[in-house]
């Protein structure tokens, strides 16, 4: 139970609300008067024991003292003391005592750190589309190889009186199909700068346009769980955040797929065996004969819990890559950080799983961070199509993450891999698999 | 018959006025639009002036150029590289690699036939 949120000052409310005096607590609650003058003052921490009975003696639920508003302050402070450097460390059990003497210090220390917070992100966010956006340097690429035959084609025509009408034709034509094309491509570049200067969340490239519809759904698509189901372009046409036909393509074969698995693995009965078996893929996979890449996605696509009509993702995440580690799907698992472009930590069963195809490969993995949190994670690399003897094997992996609770909870004695999201923004200086430097480390 | 420029471009439009330029000054020239097969290319054609794209379909301008100068049959020929990556590290690259000069785009036409003519000369 959290006792974060200036418990003594809550005890020594409830006592003089009931008119009772601080000896008469104390002898009541088996301490010394001098004692619970500490702890109403925030400068002792109080025991579970103890706590029960304060509780008691003053006739209310022990939420009613350990609990408050002030939780975020105290998660806030903590996290600026987890995140300080050098000596002397913050004294962080002396914590309540610092909020309750100096209230205004305390919630511009947790507001401060709570920028700091959001400026990492922010900063882990453009890092991660500078150096790893392969979108905007082949637009840049296509924007610069247009203006180049514009501007040969317009000189030549500027500058030659006698040119052959044939060419001069040919010119023309190619002058405004290029002028066509750089204005397109110039747009693209200013939505797609335009997005990257806003805040998160607005679009950029077709698959991150497919991935903020597919979040906009739930992950859930309700209308293909119905027979018959209706054709997949139908669902996409018109929808707003698929601006684009790469985007629409995407999607469209996002929908087929996921009709398949829906008529392979139907919503009721394997909602069921969920219930049944819990979310054990290997399990699932046996009680319907089915594929455990399918079954993977029907548990991510599974929606989770919230109002009725109301669109929440369920807790499952989901991490697709193809044969050469680039990932095509990602539905983030909370806490589970995914990187927007290039692979991500090399140290993700999926990569063992793409080195082992038709392994199913089973693991704990610890994800960096201020709070370490675990997640277990299912992986298997399978073929796309069936095998021919005149076309390559196509190889997909896919990696089901379940959240496992944070590090110390009960029942996380697992061992564990330590893992990232992506080397460029994983903080683990120390780490075997690092593939370059990582912008949260200081250069040493 | 000119001397012969051979030019190593996916662009087909920038492709079109490059060729029209040079023939219009009297070269002799030759496309090409896909890199995987542009060294044999340029072995069999074994032009005056090659004028390579740095991004091929298939392999890049600069793997291309490296194999040209590590084949005794064509590490002489004079090589103009272009590029839509003007960036200074670009050109040393392009240098390292055995590029004798380098134009980024957009070029000026004027450029493209004094390089190409400078090369031929030399």
């Amino acid at each position: 139970m959290a006792r974060s949120a200036l418990t003594g000052t809550r005890i020594r409310e409830r006592r003089m609300l009931r008119g009772m005096r601080q000896a008469d607590l104390a002898r009541a609650a088996g301490v010394s008067p001098s004692y619970l003058n500490l702890i109403e003052h925030n400068r002792r921490r109080v025991g579970e024991a103890l706590l029960a009975r304060f509780a008691a003696v003053l006739g209310v639920e022990v939420e009613a003292l350990a609990e408050g508003a002030e939780a975020a302050l105290f998660g806030g402070l903590r996290d600026a003391a987890a995140g300080a450097q050098g000596a002397p460390a913050p004294e962080i059990d002396r914590i309540e005592e610092f909020v309750g003497r100096f209230p205004g210090w305390a919630a511009l220390l947790a507001a401060l750190q709570g920028r700091v917070a959001a400026l990492e992100r922010t900063v882990e966010r453009l890092s991660d589309r500078i150096a790893h956006d392969p979108h905007l340097s082949a637009t840049l690429h296509e924007l610069l190889s247009a203006a180049a035959a514009v501007r040969s084609t317009a000189a030549i025509l500027a500058e030659s009186e006698d040119i052959d009408p044939a060419w001069r034709a040919r010119f023309h034509r190619n002058l405004h199909a290029d002028s066509e094309r750089l204005g397109e491509e110039a747009q693209a570049i200013v939505r797609y700068l335009d997005a990257a200067a806003a805040e998160d969340g607005r679009l950029a490239t077709p698959q991150e346009e497919f991935e903020a519809w597919l979040a906009a759904q739930g992950h859930h698509i309700a209308a293909l769980e119905r027979s018959p189901a209706p054709a997949p372009e139908a669902l996409v046409a018109g929808a707003a955040e698929l601006a684009t036909a790469a985007s629409r393509a995407m999607a469209v074969r996002f929908l087929q797929r996921y009709a398949r698995d829906a008529r392979a693995l139907p919503l009721a009965a394997f909602r069921a065996a969920v219930e049944e078996l819990g979310p054990d893929p290997g399990r699932l996979a046996q009680r319907f004969g089915a594929g455990l890449p399918a079954v993977f996605r029907r548990l991510a696509s599974l929606p989770g819990s919230g109002r009725p009509g109301e669109r929440r993702a369920g807790p499952v995440g989901l991490v697709v890559c193809d044969g050469a580690g680039a990932l095509t799907f990602r539905k983030p698992a909370e806490g589970f950080a995914l990187p927007r472009f290039g692979a991500g930590c090399p140290l993700w069963p999926l990569y063992q799983a793409l080195a082992r195809p038709m392994t199913p490969i089973r693991g704990m993995v610890e994800m960096a961070g201020r709070l370490p949190l675990r997640f277990l994670a299912y992986a298997v690399c399978e073929p796309v199509q069936p095998a021919g003897f005149d076309m390559p094997q196509v190889l997909e992996a896919s990696m089901l993450i379940l959240p496992a609770g944070s590090a110390g909870a009960p029942g996380a004695a697992e061992a564990a891999q330590p893992a990232g999201p992506t080397c460029r923004i994983c903080p683990r200086a120390a780490c075997p698999a690092r593939r370059e430097p990582s912008v949260l480390i200081e250069p040493g | 018959m000119g001397r012969h420029v051979l030019v190593i471009e996916d662009e087909p439009n920038i492709v079109a006025a490059i060729s029209y330029i040079l023939a219009r000054d009297g070269w002799r020239v030759s496309t090409h639009g896909h890199g995987g097969d542009a060294v044999e290319v340029i072995r069999r054609a074994a032009p005056d002036v090659v004028i390579l794209d740095m991004m091929l379909p298939g392999r890049s301008g600069l793997e291309i150029l490296q194999a040209l100068r590590a084949d005794a049959a064509t590490q002489g020929v004079p090589v103009l590289m272009l590029t839509a990556k003007g960036q200074p590290r670009d050109r040393d690259l392009a240098e390292r690699c055995g590029a004798d000069r380098f134009l980024s785009k957009p070029f000026a036409n004027t450029d493209v036939l004094a390089s190409v003519r400078a090369l031929a000369g030399g």
